[in-house]
């Protein structure tokens, strides 16, 4: 039976790219997809894009290219990945001038548009349906992008593309391409689609399936974590899949990684939404076969919804923050000092919202959970707050720096900082609303 | 002895919706973990966080069970003031129950 090798070289925008190299080099794949693209990242690659119109795309995608693009092009192995961002023609655009740069002619370079729907969202008639409540006022929206599903990227592997890039896709329909192409699977053969979207939820986080993220010594020991590789899947004509990696690099597969991957971010395992499929992975096994070596079985499929998840980016006011530490004996009590002036001094500006937290003590999982803690020997002060203007929210900063000459004896390292909060909404709209374009260019 | 002993956990997030995966070393200790970690002990454990009802799935094949955790919208990722803005280290809390 036919098989596709897919690698996974990146779980997220700023990942390590040797892994990638490695499953290039040595791991007999025949696409390679690096998942790029977190929920706010493309409202922050917007951002950019607005103060320079060739910006936009993925801030590593030249030392990405640059890596991968030799050995890819000698490997005929095709790259797909959602680096594109904001400016997925810019991506193109960007990684053909790499690929001339380095001798490489003739490689075709796509860009995949139309997840962009700003303009539609905002001149669109009917009210947008949101399940997280009311939508922030027009005049804040950033971005809106739609969850786009496999179909541009079928048609640019149909137009014999090397690279695909594109922004907003859903990041299992990174992954499914390469199986509807080479398996020829129609496209409502729905348990084939709920199939491949479980593979590709195992992948799109990379070091997550082999043993990222997952570490905790004496309880679960990975070993050579140092040169985690990053995970295959060997995808069946059938559906039925194995997980892998390169023999050799650092890292685990197992029954119990693919188990935490697999319910990562997922929440009814039995109605996981895409564009292309409502996919159900109650019923999947896992069985080990070897050492890294896992089987996938009894994920399906139900059809696809009629509407698109899209992300709605607002500008959401200013966050300011200052930490300060305090150490050896009676370190709390100095540090609770330090927040009892703080919260008078900030008591003088108009911040939405104020916390502080005990850095070392209880900033993680809040005094109810963490009441048990014993107080450690240093202590370090965290005070955040929200404010509607970057000039109220850096008083934050200000005031936890001038705790140097103003506060408790012994404070030292004070740090801070403040941005504006770019947030993120969803909704959902009509998927015959969005009309995905493709790009063709070549070296 | 803690929940740690017996089970790992895997935090995910989506806006203001923390979801936790609780998996059993040996399946087991499945049905044990089944029986005491209810959806509403997690809900108690975590109240000064979240808001609402706990959704607790099962699946048994893999020795798993997968909370959905919903925190006030004011502390949703991309809004969150808190430190650990995700919640990602909220499985560890859950490992740190008695069983």
């Amino acid at each position: 039976m036919k098989t596709v090798r897919i690698g996974s070289g990146a779980g997220f925008s700023g990942d390590r790219i040797e892994p990638a190299v490695e499953l290039a080099e040595k791991g007999d794949i025949a696409y390679l997809v690096f998942e790029c693209l977190a929920e706010r990242t493309i409202a922050l690659a917007q951002k950019a894009r607005l103060l320079d119109p060739t910006s936009g795309y993925d801030p590593l995608l030249e030392e990405r290219m640059r890596a991968v693009l030799p050995i890819c092009t000698q490997k005929h192995i095709r790259i797909i990945s959602n680096m594109g961002a904001a400016n997925p023609q810019g991506a193109a655009e960007s990684t053909r001038a790499i690929a001339q740069q380095l001798g490489l002619r003739g490689l075709r370079i796509a860009a995949v548009t139309g997840d962009d729907v700003l303009q539609l969202v905002r001149t669109s008639q009917s009210p947008i349906e949101t399940p997280e409540g009311s939508l922030p006022p027009a005049g804040t929206w950033l971005s809106a992008n739609a969850y786009l599903g496999v179909a541009p990227i079928l048609d640019a592997l149909q137009l014999e593309a090397d690279v695909i890039l594109t922004g907003r896709v859903a990041d299992p329909a990174l992954f499914l391409p390469p199986l509807i192409h080479e398996l020829h699977w129609p496209l409502d053969n729905w348990n084939l689609l709920g199939q491949g979207t479980a593979v590709g939820h195992l992948l799109e986080c990379a070091g997550q399936l082999t043993g990222g993220y997952f570490a905790d010594p004496g309880f679960k020991d990975v070993p050579n974590l140092d040169r985690l590789g990053f995970p295959i899947a060997e995808v069946s004509a059938d559906g039925s899949a194995i997980l892998t990696k390169v023999a050799g690099s650092g890292g685990l597969l197992n029954r119990a990684t693919c188990t935490e991957q697999l319910l990562y971010e997922i929440q009814d395992p039995a109605a996981y939404y895409t564009p292309d499929v409502i996919a159900d992975f109650s019923q999947v096994a896992f069985e080990e076969l070897g050492p890294d070596r896992v089987r996938i079985s009894g994920a399906s499929g139900r059809p696809r919804p009629s509407t698109l998840k899209t992300s709605i980016g607002y500008r959401d006011g200013y966050i300011g923050e200052g930490q300060i530490s305090y150490a050896g004996p009676n370190a709390l009590a100095r540090a609770e000092l330090a927040r009892d002036i703080l919260a008078k001094r900030l008591a003088r500006h108009p911040l939405s919202e104020l916390r502080f937290d005990f850095i070392g003590l209880n900033s993680i999982h809040g005094p109810q959970l963490s009441h048990d803690a014993s107080v450690p020997y240093e202590i370090r002060l965290r005070a955040a707050g929200r404010a509607d203007s970057l000039a109220t929210a850096s008083w934050i900063p200000r005031e936890v720096e001038a705790l140097y000459t103003n506060g408790p004896a012994g404070g030292g390292g004070a740090s801070g900082s403040t941005r504006e909060v770019i947030a993120i909404i969803s909704a959902l709209i009509p998927r015959d609303a969005v009309s995905p374009q493709v790009h063709i260019m070549e070296s | 002895m803690l929940l740690n002993q017996l089970a790992h956990a895997r935090t995910g997030d989506k806006g203001n919706i923390v979801t936790i995966s609780l998996i059993a070393f040996r399946s087991e200790d499945f049905s044990l973990i089944e029986e005491k970690i209810t959806a509403e002990r997690v809900a108690a454990h975590f109240s000064s966080l979240i808001e609402g009802p706990v959704q607790r799935y099962s699946l048994p094949q893999l020795g798993a069970l997968n909370f959905i955790l919903h925190r006030p919208i004011s502390n949703s990722v991309t809004r969150s003031l808190a430190l650990d803005a995700h919640g990602k280290c909220l499985a560890s809390a859950l490992l740190a129950l008695e069983i």
